[in-house]
C-alpha cells in the first residue's frame, strides 16, 4: 500500500513539476484578466514565420498570445456563441462572408491600415467582402493536382485526366465536400457554387462512376501520401504540395486547365475583441512588404502583397512557380467558393450519398 | 486404465504448455504491437524532412529547436507555443484525473455497496458521457458556458470567459464515468464480508474504508486514474470547444498543424514525454527496491 | 430495550443514508451541471429549426426527426455498430492475455508492467496514426521486412482497407480494455489455480470454470468502454481506411460543422444514445435480478 502511494506521488510530482515552473509566467494562465498589452491571435498552427511575431512584439511592446484551430467550420462554431477574447482570426474567403453576415466581425477602420495600398487590387473588394469592410487578405492559394511524375509517367494537365482508369487505386481525393465537389463541378463545366441539386448530383455521379481510381479520401494528408509513393496523384491545397516539392523532386503541382477553386485566408477582428486597436496595428504590420514576403516565403502560399512582389522580396523560385503565381489567363479561370448559407447542406447531403454509393 | 490416466495427464500437460507458451507469446506480440508505432514515432523525430512521411536523413534539429533559447528573450515563438501547449495538457490532465478519480471512486462505491431506488437512473447518467459523440458534448458545453457567462454578467457585472478552468471542468465531466465504470468492476468482485468483519471487530466506517476497502480496491482506482489521464492527454474535440485564450493544449496545437504539416517537432516532444515517463517509472522502481530492503 | 434497538437501527439507517449521499453527491452534482444541463440543450435543439450559419432558429419543428426515415442513416449506424463490435472482440482477444500476464506477475512488477502498457498512449494520437501509415504503406516497414525475407514478391496492400482500420482501432482502444480487466484480474488469487489443479482440474477447465466467471465484471466493463466510444469513432477509419465509408461519427461531426445543421446533429446524437444505452441498462437490470435470485 505504501509503495503504491509513493508511486502515485512520484507520478503526480512528475506531472506537477513542469506545471509549477510555468505557472509563474504572469499572463497566460489568467484567462479572466483583460490585459491591454496582450494581442490574442487565433490561427492555424505554424501558419506564420515565428520571426514576424517576435518582431511585432518588440516593435509594439506587446505580448502575442497565439492559439490554434484546425478548420474554418470549427472556428465558426467556436466563436458563434461569443468571442472568448481573440483579437485576430484568420477565416477563409467564404467564411468571412458568413461571419460578417452574423455580426461576428468588427468593421475595420481603414485609416489605421494605410498599408492596404500594398495589396494587389485583384484581392481587394472581393465578392465575399465588398470594400474590404471586415477583412484584408493574408495568404492565398488554390486547390489543384499534386502528382509524382515518375509514377504517372506523364504530365497531368486536367481534372479529366486524373480520373483516367489507368490510375486505378492511385488517386487521393480531398476529404472536403465543398472543395472536392466544387472542382468536379468545374471539370464538368458547372459553377462550383451551384445550388441546383441536379448539378451537384451530376458531380457525385461522376466520382462514383470513376470510383476505381480513388485510393482514399485524404483529410489534408494527400501530400504525405504523394511523398510516400502510396498514391501517384493527389487533390490538395497548393501550399501543402509545395512543401513536399522542396524535398521530393518528382512531385509537381498543376492548376488544371478547366480551372479550379481559389481561396484567400483573411485577417479579421472578431466582435468583442479585447484589444482592437492593437489588432489593427497588427494587420497593418502584416501588410508591410517585408513582413508579407517573410510569411509567404515561410509558409509557401501566395502573397497578395503586390508591393512585396514588385520590390523583389519574394523568393525567386516561388515567384517563377506558375502553381503559386499563375499567369493572368489561368488566374481568370479561378473561382472563389462562396458562402451558400443554408444551402451548404446540399453539399453535405451529396457527400453522404457519395460515401454510401462508394462504400459498399 | 493406467494408459488412460497417462493419456489424460499428457493432455493436461499439453494444455498447460500451450497455455504458458500462448500467454508469453501473445504478451510479447502485444508489446511489439504497442511499441512498433512508438519506435517509428521516436525514429522519425530525428528526420530531416518537415513531413511525417518519408525518412530523409538524421538530424537533431527538432530537439535543438525545442530547447533553443528557453528562458531567454527572443526564444523561438513556435517552440514556446509547443511547450505552453504541453504544460497546459499536463496541467489539465493532472487536475482532471485527480478530481475525476475521487468523484468516480465515490460513486462506484455507492453503486456497489448501497441499494437505492434511483440506481438505474444513476447508472444511465454515468454511461451518457461515454456514449455521447465528442462533438455534441463539446458544442453543448460551449453553448452552455456562454449562456451561463452571459447570465453572470447581467446579474453581477463580472465578465467570465472560457479558459483552462472550463477545459478542466469538461474533462472531469467525461472522466468521472470512465473511472466509475473501471473501479466498479473491481468492487463488484470483492466480498463485502471483509468490510463487515472489520466493522464487527469495532473499526468505525472511516477506518474500515481506509484500512480495508481502499487497499483492496486500489488497483481499480489506479487503473481508473490511468485511463482518465490517458483520455485527458489525447482529447481534442471537447478541449477545443471549451478552450479560451491561452489554453491551447497539445492535441489542439497538433490538429492546427494539419493545414501545413505535422512536423517532427511533435514527434520530438512526444519522445521527451515518453522518456520522462520512463524515468519516473524507473525512479519509483528504485525507490521500491530500497523500501523493500529497509 | 426494544426502543433502544429501534433507535439504534434508525440511526444506523440514517448514517447509511448520509454515507450514500456523501458518496453520490459530488459526481452527480458535477454531472448535472456540466453534462445534464448542456444535454438538455441538445434535446431542445433537436426540435428547433436550423440556423443559416449554424446554431438554431427558435421555431418548433419535428422535421429533424422525420429525416431519420431515410434508410441511408440506418445503414451508416449499422456499419458503425458492426465495426465497434468487431473492435471490442479483437481488443478482448489481445487485451485479456496481456492483462492476465500482468496480473499474474509478482506484485512488485505489476504496476511497472501496467505503466509500460499505458505509456505509449500518452504520445500524440495523430503522430501515432501517422506512424501506422509508415508501417502499413506499400514501401512500409512490414512490406520491406517481408520482401527482404523473400516471403512476398510484391507489396501487400495493407493500407486503406478494413485491415488497416481494425489495426488502428484495436491499437487506439486497447487501454480501455486492459485497464478494467487488470483491475479485476489483479485481485485474483493465483493460489486458487493451484488448488483447483490439486483437485484434478486441468488448466483449461480451471480457466473456464474459475478464472473467467470471476473476471466477468472486468470483461463487461472493458467491453463497454471499448464498444461505446468506438460506435462514434471516425478519425481512425478516415485516415487509415481511406474515408470511403461513412461512420456515425462522421455524420454527427458533419452536421455540426460542414452542414451547419445543429438540430439534425442533435437528433443523430440522441438516436445513438438511445440505441446504445437501452441494451446496457437492460443488461444491468437482468444481472442485478440474477444476483438477487442467487
Amino acid at each position: 500500500m505504501k509503495r503504491l502511494l509513493v508511486f502515485v506521488l512520484l507520478f503526480l510530482f512528475g506531472v506537477m513539476i513542469p506545471v509549477g515552473c510555468t505557472a509563474d509566467s504572469p499572463d497566460t494562465r489568467n484567462p479572466g484578466r483583460t490585459d491591454t498589452n496582450v494581442l490574442s491571435i487565433y490561427n492555424w498552427s505554424t501558419y506564420i514565420d515565428p520571426d514576424v511575431i517576435t518582431q511585432f512584439e518588440q516593435e509594439y511592446d506587446v505580448r502575442v498570445q497565439y492559439d490554434t484551430y484546425e478548420s474554418n467550420d470549427a472556428l465558426l462554431a467556436k466563436i458563434q456563441p461569443g468571442n472568448p477574447g481573440y483579437d485576430i482570426i484568420v477565416p477563409t474567403s467564404d467564411f468571412v462572408e458568413g461571419m460578417a453576415a452574423q455580426g461576428l466581425l468588427k468593421p475595420l477602420n481603414h485609416d489605421n491600415i494605410p498599408n492596404l495600398v500594398n495589396v494587389d487590387p485583384a484581392f481587394l473588394d472581393t465578392p465575399f467582402d465588398p470594400g474590404n469592410e471586415y477583412s484584408v487578405p493574408y495568404q492565398w492559394g488554390t486547390a489543384g493536382i499534386g502528382y509524382n511524375i515518375e509514377a504517372t509517367g506523364e504530365e497531368i494537365t486536367s481534372w479529366a485526366q486524373m480520373f483516367d482508369p489507368k490510375f486505378a487505386g492511385k488517386v487521393a481525393l480531398l476529404e472536403d465536400s465543398r472543395a472536392m465537389l466544387g472542382v468536379v463541378l468545374i471539370a464538368l463545366g458547372k459553377n462550383p457554387n451551384t445550388t441546383d441539386p441536379a448539378e451537384i448530383k451530376a458531380a457525385v455521379d461522376y466520382i462514383v462512376e470513376h470510383k476505381d481510381v480513388v485510393a482514399t479520401f485524404a483529410p489534408d494528408t494527400g501530400q504525405d501520401l504523394l511523398d510516400q509513393g502510396e498514391v501517384a496523384i493527389a487533390v490538395e491545397w497548393s501550399g501543402d504540395v509545395f512543401q513536399v516539392m522542396e524535398e521530393n523532386e518528382n512531385i509537381r503541382y498543376v492548376i488544371p486547365e478547366e480551372g479550379t477553386i481559389v481561396w484567400t485566408d483573411n485577417l479579421a477582428i472578431p466582435t468583442g475583441a479585447r484589444n482592437p486597436e492593437m489588432a489593427e496595428k497588427f494587420i497593418n504590420f502584416i501588410l508591410e512588404p517585408e513582413i508579407g514576403a517573410k510569411i509567404s516565403n515561410y509558409v509557401k502560399f501566395g502573397s497578395p502583397n503586390k508591393a512585396a512582389i514588385e520590390q523583389g522580396l519574394i523568393a525567386e523560385e516561388d515567384l517563377n512557380n506558375p502553381g503559386i503565381y499563375p499567369s493572368p489567363e489561368t488566374f481568370n479561370n479561378l473561382e472563389y467558393a462562396q458562402e451558400l448559407g443554408g444551402d451548404t447542406q446540399l453539399f453535405d447531403d451529396a457527400w453522404t450519398e457519395l460515401k454510401v454509393a462508394i462504400g459498399q | 486404465m493406467r494408459n488412460a490416466l497417462t493419456l489424460e495427464r499428457r493432455w493436461d500437460l499439453a494444455i498447460r504448455f500451450l497455455g504458458r507458451v500462448g500467454l508469453w507469446g501473445i504478451t510479447l506480440a502485444a508489446l511489439l504491437f504497442l511499441y512498433l508505432p512508438i519506435a517509428i514515432l521516436v525514429i522519425y523525430s530525428f528526420n530531416t524532412s518537415r513531413l511525417n512521411a518519408v525518412w530523409r536523413g538524421f538530424t537533431l534539429d527538432w530537439y535543438r529547436s525545442l530547447f533553443a533559447g528557453i528562458g531567454e528573450s527572443g526564444a523561438d515563438v513556435i517552440t514556446g507555443q509547443i511547450w505552453d501547449a504541453l504544460f497546459n495538457s499536463l496541467w489539465v490532465g493532472g487536475i482532471a484525473t485527480v478530481v475525476a478519480t475521487v468523484f468516480g471512486t465515490m460513486v462506484a462505491l455507492a453503486l456497489e455497496r448501497f441499494k437505492f431506488r434511483q440506481k438505474t437512473a444513476l447508472e444511465a447518467l454515468l454511461f451518457l458521457p461515454i456514449i455521447i459523440p465528442d462533438i455534441t458534448m463539446g458544442i453543448s458545453l460551449l453553448v452552455f458556458f456562454s449562456l451561463v457567462f452571459q447570465l453572470i454578467q447581467t446579474v453581477t457585472g463580472v465578465r467570465l470567459v472560457l479558459g483552462l478552468p472550463t477545459v478542466i471542468i469538461g474533462h472531469i465531466a467525461f472522466n468521472i464515468s470512465y473511472v466509475a465504470v473501471t473501479v466498479r468492476s473491481r468492487i463488484a468482485e470483492l466480498d463485502p464480508a471483509l468490510e463487515e468483519a472489520a466493522q464487527d471487530l469495532g473499526a468505525n466506517e472511516w477506518r474500515t474504508f481506509y484500512r480495508v476497502t481502499l487497499p483492496l480496491i486500489f488497483p481499480g482506482i489506479l487503473s481508473g486514474a490511468l485511463l482518465a489521464f490517458t483520455l485527458s492527454l489525447d482529447d481534442f474535440v471537447i478541449t477545443f470547444f471549451t478552450a479560451g485564450v491561452g489554453s491551447t493544449t497539445l492535441p489542439v496545437f497538433v490538429y492546427g498543424m494539419i493545414k501545413l504539416s505535422v512536423t517532427p517537432a511533435i514527434n520530438a516532444i512526444s519522445t521527451l514525454m515518453l522518456m520522462a515517463s520512463f524515468l519516473i517509472v524507473l525512479a519509483s522502481l528504485a525507490l521500491q527496491r530500497r523500501s523493500l530492503q529497509l | 430495550m426494544f426502543n433502544r434497538i429501534q433507535t439504534h437501527l434508525a440511526t444506523a439507517t440514517n448514517r447509511r443514508r448520509l454515507n450514500l449521499a456523501v458518496l453520490v453527491i459530488p459526481a452527480t452534482v458535477w454531472l448535472f451541471f456540466f453534462f445534464v444541463l448542456p444535454l438538455f440543450m441538445v434535446l431542445l435543439y433537436s426540435v428547433l429549426e436550423r440556423g443559416t450559419y449554424g446554431g438554431v432558429e427558435w421555431q418548433f419543428t419535428l422535421s429533424n426527426y422525420e429525416r431519420l426515415f431515410n434508410p441511408i442513416y440506418w445503414g451508416v449506424l449499422g456499419r458503425s455498430l458492426w465495426l465497434a463490435l468487431f473492435t471490442t472482440v479483437a481488443c478482448l482477444l489481445v487485451g485479456y492475455p496481456l492483462a492476465f500476464f500482468i496480473a499474474s506477475r509478482p506484485p512488485q512488477w505489476r504496476n511497472t508492467l501496467l505503466l509500460l502498457v499505458i505509456i505509449p498512449f500518452w504520445t500524440n494520437f495523430l503522430v501515432r496514426i501517422y506512424a501506422w501509415i509508415i508501417i502499413l504503406r506499400q514501401e512500409g516497414v512490414i512490406n520491406v521486412l517481408l520482401s527482404s525475407l523473400h516471403l512476398i514478391n510484391q507489396p501487400l496492400d495493407l493500407l486503406f482497407n478494413s485491415f488497416a482500420v481494425t489495426v488502428g482501432l484495436v491499437y487506439g482502444y486497447l487501454p480501455f480494455m486492459i485497464l478494467p480487466l487488470y483491475a479485476t484480474l489483479e485481485r485474483f488469487d493465483f493460489a486458487l489455480l493451484d488448488a483447483a489443479q490439486d483437485l484434478g482440474a486441468n488448466d483449461l477447465k480451471t480457466f473456464v470454470r474459475i478464472v473467467l466467471p470471476l473476471t466477468l465484471r472486468g470483461i463487461v466493463a472493458g467491453s463497454l468502454l471499448v464498444f461505446i466510444p468506438a460506435v462514434g469513432e471516425f478519425i481512425t477509419p478516415d485516415i487509415l481506411g481511406g474515408a470511403k465509408t461513412l461512420m456515425m461519427g462522421n455524420l454527427v461531426q458533419n452536421q455540426f460543422l460542414g452542414a451547419r445543421h445543429w438540430p439534425f446533429g442533435s437528433v443523430l446524437s440522441i438516436v445513438m444514445i438511445v440505441i446504445v444505452l437501452i441494451p446496457i441498462l437492460i443488461y444491468f437490470r437482468v444481472a442485478d435480478e440474477k444476483l438477487k435470485a442467487n
